[in-house]
């Protein structure tokens, strides 16, 4: 006859001190003095409280930035402001919780990719598609004049991949290049 | 059936020569110049022998292929752009004339469908055009059986000679330019290749998939086209190293027709190899249809075309 008790307590408790949520978020810092810091204090600003930050500094992306995964706790109205802040303040946000970069696709762009600047091309695309650029192989076989190809691989937030692509497609138009696109993205 | 045929290339005398053997009679063949035509059967072989070596079809001029009691006209002329001419007259005429038409020219379907639409609604004659598209495949039968608006959208690799470049290029390592003197060498290539490798082909085929799938109303002018032409062996490179290749591929979806070159998967369905066509359907209730084979060919493509002659018994 009696209630399920423990299940009504747990509830009681979540509403209770609820406010209270713990997130993971992932971060890519420059190799620079001062860039930990800079990514930390948005956090404490906007009312996040940190509980552990675990920097990896001998393990380096890609790009050559540093991997560094921060758990917080914060009132659930606040995580989104602390995001929004990392963010304005310039930090690489590659995950946070249930925003994760899930959609991976890989596109080839063709043409004087060297002369079009590859390092530029591929902040454009993270910069314009909202997506992370995860790795890039260059094949220049005749060398910086010739026609070259470029694949890169892209992870996009979940649902975002066609915004992405379309994002790709119109940094190659701007600089002269083709893209050779996945049939379907997301796959 | 008694069979005109207009067109007398590697197409019109595929069917010529394979009428008889299907039940059916030749009263006339033509190409741009003349005409054969006989109501008890054309002799084809005297025929096209006699155009092999340079002498005329026939005695007859070519409008006197209309004159002939025929029943459905083979329109086997040359594909055309802008107003698919003379193709689109010569299916015009028969209408009027309440005979049926079976077309393996892809422009009067592409170009101008929904003008073909209007003759045969006021004509006694029906239209089909089954070799238009993927030559031996039966892609537009599979699309007719599974029912109005059940298929959802179409895509696949209709172009032989692009496929077969990028099939070399990928295998050898060689550069586009050498890959396509070789597939001219061999004739899986034409002298002029541009409808082809621009992907202005596969592009018409796609538009007449399109015009099926929503009842009308595409041109070549609503595509959105590229070619293989500018693709670099390293491009090619870079997708095997992550076990891609790319195709040619031509997607019908959601209104839009686009041709272009696509990564996909190496050994994936769509990557046929070679002169091999692919069409991927997806339907309401069959799921995903896989129709492949030979998209081009005299007899091939012949075959459609008698298939589309066999419907109109």
């Amino acid at each position: 006859m009696s209630e399920p008790e423990p299940e009504n307590e747990e509830e009681e408790e979540a509403e209770t001190d609820g406010g209270v949520h713990t997130h993971t978020v992932r971060l890519e810092l420059v190799d620079e003095p001062g860039e930990l810091l800079n990514a930390l204090q948005p956090i404490a600003d906007n009312g996040g409280n940190l509980l552990s930050i675990f920097h990896e500094r001998g393990s380096m992306t890609p790009r050559g930035h540093i991997p560094v995964a921060v758990d917080l706790e914060c009132p659930p109205d606040r995580f989104e402001a602390i995001i929004d802040s990392l963010r304005d303040a310039g930090v690489n946000v590659i995950e946070a919780d249930t925003e994760r970069y899930t959609e991976a696709f890989v596109v080839v762009l063709v043409g004087d990719l060297i002369g079009a600047d590859l390092s530029d091309t591929i902040s454009s695309v993270e910069e314009y598609a909202n997506a992370s650029v995860v790795d890039v192989s260059l094949s220049a076989p005749g060398g910086a004049d010739d026609t070259a190809s470029a694949r890169f691989r892209l992870a996009a937030t979940e649902g975002h991949a066609e915004d992405a692509l379309g994002a790709v497609r119109d940094v190659a138009d701007g600089k002269g290049l083709d893209v050779i696109e996945p049939l379907v993205v997301g796959q | 059936m008694k069979l005109a045929i207009v067109g007398a290339g590697a197409v019109g005398a595929s069917v010529a020569r394979l009428a008889g053997g299907a039940g059916h009679t030749v009263v006339a063949l033509a190409d741009s110049t003349a005409a054969v035509v006989d109501s008890g059967g054309v002799d084809v072989e005297a025929a096209l022998a006699a155009k092999e070596s340079g002498d005329p079809l026939g005695s007859r001029n070519p409008e006197a292929l209309f004159e002939s009691d025929y029943g459905v006209l083979i329109e086997a002329t040359p594909t055309t752009l802008g107003d698919a001419e003379p193709g689109f007259s010569h299916v015009e005429r028969a209408l009027s004339d309440d005979r049926h038409v079976v077309l393996a020219n892809k422009g009067p379907v592409a170009e101008r469908y929904d003008d073909v639409r209007a003759l045969e609604a006021d004509s006694e004659g029906e239209v089909y055009f089954e070799a238009a598209v993927g030559g031996a495949i039966p892609i537009l039968s599979t699309i007719a059986g599974q029912g109005e608006g059940n298929v959802t959208a179409a895509r696949g690799v209709l172009n032989g000679t692009a496929n077969f470049i990028l099939t070399r290029m990928a295998a050898e390592g060689l550069g586009y330019e050498h890959v396509l003197a070789e597939a001219q060498d061999l004739g899986v290539a034409e002298t002029d290749p541009t409808f082809d490798v621009e992907g202005t082909d596969q592009a018409l085929k796609c538009v007449i998939l399109a015009n099926v799938l929503y009842g009308g109303g595409y041109s070549l002018a609503d595509a959105e086209v590229e070619g293989i032409d500018s693709i670099p062996g390293s491009a090619l490179d870079l997708a095997a190293e992550d076990g891609r290749t790319v195709r040619l591929i031509g997607e019908v979806s959601e209104g839009e027709v686009r041709v272009g070159p696509r990564l996909v998967p190496e050994n994936g369905t769509l990557a046929v190899t070679g002169t091999q066509n692919i069409v991927q359907l997806e339907t309401e209730h069959a799921g995903r249809l896989n129709l492949s084979g030979r998209g081009a060919g005299g007899p091939e493509t012949a075959s459609a075309v008698l298939a589309d002659v066999a419907r109109l018994e």
